[in-house]
């Protein structure tokens, strides 16, 4: 199969006004007679599902979450993108379009990119009219703050809770909607599977997570909007229950996986403290402005950080990259702490961590004003490590943190299923290999309140799309696979809990498809993930019943799902024999240990088609054309 | 250290429940309240038998998930903090700790400490928004808000709707949850328009869903991890007032 972007011609600023002009229309009337399906009710979701209920579509939302204020997006902490230029320093569309595909090492798709900046700015305007508490300044004007090493100050924040804020404000109005009849929640649900009938995507069928039961629901449209996989690492910054398993049904179904190996690594995260750690807890990376990264100079240097002198220490991301410091790229930053740490110079007593270090930030502004700045971030890391971060430096360690790839979608953001859409974190569209701070809830809304709108209405105006009942056989074959697939877990009764499994999978994946990949690595990965794959199937202990509310099983569905997911994951970072963005062939640097990209070679997309659990996957490559922004080598030096 | 455990359990809704008692050794001082629990299930898994059944999610203090009453207080020791932030250090070697679902009429027992709190979205739906639709705003500047306006507006909106206010409340009342919502929109120049209208339509939501009253004690102030302010009960009462005369 050809993979068609279905990108407008014409000059890079009016394609979108072209495409929305191309578009089929539905008529208010007609609107009623379609029904939408809306997987998730992060950013991406609730605010789709606000959008195409407020258009008067008939939209059935679903989510496992209790409530939708739940989902993963709640947590998001530093803030929002947008190219307002309202601190007239010289931001604009084009120039966060160009930031974007830089720091995305050049391998997202441009005109998506575009279009992603030029929504960035109705966005805000959205959102203030929601309510949505911005921080502002004493003029009462929004304030902005630069972030993640950006020259420019664009992004948006409501102190340390921007997810939360911006997540209440799209619940809120899709909560308005459901008031008026528009949209109807379905809460405690989980996606097992798409339904596929005649090609096109027809609704899905999923389990009610409090009574057992598998339900049906037909639909004209589905969009999946199910967040990303970073927890197939075990270990993440990202909410516990988040999962591949919709994206990965969906995958099963036919929908092509674009870019696996594209993973964030988040260089300040609060380091691991041992076995029964559960989850990794981002310290937000605007600590990166006033804090200084160092280690000591020589290996197994046990002293206490006071005790070691200033010349004892090294400064190392200053002393590597003096232009940009302690503010390189998250990428950057994150292989440096690694590389620091297996030289046997990191801190802690695993050595698994680097400082960041504010006595001298103290020492210039005072106390005070970094408390004000910070004071609920280090009370935060307080809380956790017990340790005072105004007296002792922190202690950090890079972790997972984000998922760039996904499932594959066109400009229109569907996927090779026709009628089938993915939004926010869960698609590959706008980040390419590496995702700039502040931008994952900027992709999330614009997905959902200014582009599925509008194209999702084109694909029901212009397709023919007989009736389905819940009753066709399409249902009921995937409704039997599903519950097959319950049936088979519950039934192995062995002795390795899921938990197990999943800190299994996590290490291999982290290990090897982590921040330093290599081709013998890799090799070895996809096999001992067989190995682990077929040992659950054989070994793993499951409590409980299907016929109530049983975490237990939700959660070894899940990780089921990672033991399959986990193998395309490697084998893309395998394919793929370059450096770029966030994936680090150790194979391919530059003589000073910089990632060296190979655009001859590797300007691509790849998108895995499933073939099948065990069998290779097929590899289409969606070829990346740059007419707007030449590709060269990032430089932070 | 070892530390024994007095854990609810309830098969199901409307099932009879009873205290349980568990041994949790292997206890590090540095584990959360949370992972404390994962590893007694991760036995009780082993064994053959049921885990206790409880939400979680972001396990950072924002998403209103979790929550459990710890020794008779609603998110436990901490102030501050939800279940998920308390780590196993607050607890000494030997403690014995109660763990409860947030009890209320309007939150039932879906099994062990998991309880529905979808009450909440129903009273949101009720007003708790601004009907705007999308596409219609006009640019994000052309209305300036006093940062001190701003700021309140933030102070209120950063309830994570976890319900430890309901748990902690002898009536069962949802007046800080509520309150909080019509506070952020309230004072807010967007929200204005509609808040004769949105504040009626909370509070009947909320009473419909069968809250109790409000009696002023201020145990929910007391328990919220977020330190939502109690004056915003008295806001909601005032604007209510306002409102239907
Ligand atoms: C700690 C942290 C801080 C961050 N900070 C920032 C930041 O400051 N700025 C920024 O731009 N980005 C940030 N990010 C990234 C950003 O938060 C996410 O990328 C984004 O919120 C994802 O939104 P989403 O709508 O795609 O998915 P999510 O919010 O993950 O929502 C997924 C939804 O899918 C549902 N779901 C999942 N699986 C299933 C299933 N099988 N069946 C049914 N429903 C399912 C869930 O219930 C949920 O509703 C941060 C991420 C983390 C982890
Ligand atoms: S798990 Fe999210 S608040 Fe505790």
């Amino acid at each position: 199969m050809i993979l068609d972007s279905k990108t407008p011609s014409g000059p890079i600023g009016d394609k979108w006004d072209r495409r929305k002009f191309e578009n089929k229309l539905v008529s208010p009337a007609n609107r009623r007679k379609f029904q939408v399906i809306v997987v998730g009710t992060g950013l991406a979701g609730a605010s789709a599902a606000a959008s195409l209920g407020e258009l008067g579509y008939p939209v059935k939302v679903f989510g496992i979450h209790e409530s939708p204020r739940r989902a993963h997006s709640i947590a998001a902490q530093g803030g929002i993108n947008a190219a307002k230029n309202y601190r007239n320093d010289g931001d604009s569309v084009y120039r966060l379009f160009y930031d974007t595909i830089k720091g995305g090492d050049y391998r997202a798709r441009e005109a998506n990119v575009y279009r992603l900046a030029q929504v960035s700015v109705n966005i805000i305007d959205q959102c203030v009219a929601q309510g949505v508490p911005f921080a502002r300044e004493y003029g009462g004007l929004l304030d902005n703050r630069s972030f993640g090493g950006a020259q420019v100050s664009r992004t948006f924040y409501a102190r340390g809770q921007t997810g939360q804020q911006l997540l209440l404000g799209a619940y809120q109005s899709m909560m308005r909607q459901v008031n008026a009849g528009t949209v109807t929640l379905h809460q405690r649900r989980e996606m097992l599977d798409l339904v596929v009938v005649d090609g096109h995507a027809r609704g899905i069928v999923c389990r009610n997570l409090v009574t057992g039961e598998l339900e049906s629901h037909e639909a004209d449209a589905v969009l999946l909007c199910t967040g990303g996989y970073g927890t197939v690492f075990y270990l993440s910054t990202n909410a516990v229950n988040s999962n591949v398993t919709a994206a990965w049904r969906a995958h099963k179904r036919g929908a092509y996986f674009a870019n696996p190996c594209f993973t964030q690594i988040h260089p300040t995260c609060i380091p691991v403290s041992g076995d029964h750690q559960s989850k990794l807890t981002l310290m937000s990376e605007s600590l990166r402005n006033d804090g200084r990264v160092w280690v000591p100079k020589s290996q197994g240097d046990r002293r206490p950080p006071a005790q070691i002198p200033d010349a004892d220490r090294d400064y190392y991301l200053e002393r590597r990259y003096p232009a940009f410091g302690n503010l390189v790229p998250r990428d950057v930053a994150s292989r440096a702490a690694k590389a620091v740490c297996d030289e046997g110079r990191g801190a802690g007593d695993s050595g698994l961590s680097v400082y960041l270090d504010f006595a001298d930030a103290i020492k210039r502004n005072g106390e005070d004003t970094i408390k004000a700045r910070y004071g609920n971030l280090f009370d935060m890391y307080a809380r956790i490590t017990d340790e005072n971060p105004y007296q002792v430096p922190m202690r950090i360690y890079p972790a997972v943190h984000y998922t760039m790839g996904g499932l594959w979608v066109d400009y229109n953001l569907q996927s090779t299923v026709p009628g089938l859409f993915v939004l926010g974190e869960a698609n590959f569209s706008d980040h390419g290999a590496n995702r700039l701070g502040a931008s994952a809830l900027m992709q999330g809304l614009a997905d959902g309140y200014f582009v599925a709108p509008y194209t999702v209405a084109n694909y029901l105006g212009g397709t023919n799309l007989p009736p389905v009942k819940a009753s066709h056989d399409a249902f009921g074959a995937a409704k039997a696979d599903a519950q097959g697939r319950i049936d088979k877990v519950l039934q192995v009764k062995g002795t390795r809990t899921v938990r197990e499994f999943h800190r299994a999978i996590g290490a291999i994946c982290w290990d090897h498809v982590g921040m330093a990949r290599t081709e013998a690595g890799l090799a070895g990965a996809i096999s001992q993930i067989r190995t682990l794959r077929e040992e659950f199937w054989l070994d793993v202990i499951v409590p409980g019943d299907a016929n109530n509310l049983n975490p237990g099983l939700d959660y070894a569905g899940r990780v089921a799902d990672y033991m399959e997911f986990a193998e395309v994951l490697a084998l893309d970072a395998l394919e793929r024999r370059e450096s770029c963005g966030g994936h680090f062939r150790e194979e391919s640097q530059t003589p000073d240990g910089e990632a060296l990209r190979k655009d001859d070679e590797y300007s691509y997309v790849s998108a895995w088609e499933f073939k099948g659990v065990g069998a290779p996957p097929e590899l289409h490559k969606e070829p990346l054309i740059f007419e707007e922004v030449h590709p060269t080598q990032r430089s932070y030096k | 250290m070892v530390v024994k455990l007095k854990v609810w359990r309830q098969a199901g809704p409307g099932q009879p429940g009873k205290l349980v008692d568990y041994v949790a050794d292997k206890v590090h001082p540095d584990m959360s309240f949370l992972e404390m629990l994962d590893v007694v299930n991760e036995g009780l898994i082993r064994k053959g038998d049921d885990p206790i059944a409880f939400d979680s999610d972001c396990r950072e203090g924002i998403c209103g998930s979790c929550g459990v009453v710890i020794d008779g207080i609603p998110h436990g020791p901490d102030k501050g903090a939800t279940t998920c932030q308390v780590h196993m250090r607050r607890f000494k070697n030997g403690d014995t700790i109660t763990i409860e679902p947030f009890r209320a009429r309007a939150f039932p027992v879906l099994k062990d400490l998991v309880v529905n709190r979808s009450a909440f979205d129903r009273i949101i739906a009720a007003g708790g928004y601004v009907s705007m639709n999308v596409g219609g705003a006009p640019d994000a500047n052309s209305l300036p808000i006093a940062k001190a306006m701003a700021d309140q507006a933030m102070d209120s909106a950063q309830c994570i709707g976890c319900g430890a206010c309901v748990a902690a409340c002898k009536n069962a009342a949802a007046h800080l949850f509520t309150s909080a919502k019509i506070s952020h929109l309230g004072v807010l120049p967007q929200g204005e328009p509609e808040r004769d209208r949105r504040v009626v339509r909370m509070v009947e939501q909320m009473d419909r869903e069968g809250f109790g009253s409000c009696s002023n004690e201020g145990e929910c102030e007391a328990v919220c991890p977020k330190k939502i302010s109690i004056s915003n009960i008295a806001r909601m009462n005032r604007d209510f007032l306002r409102a239907i005369v």
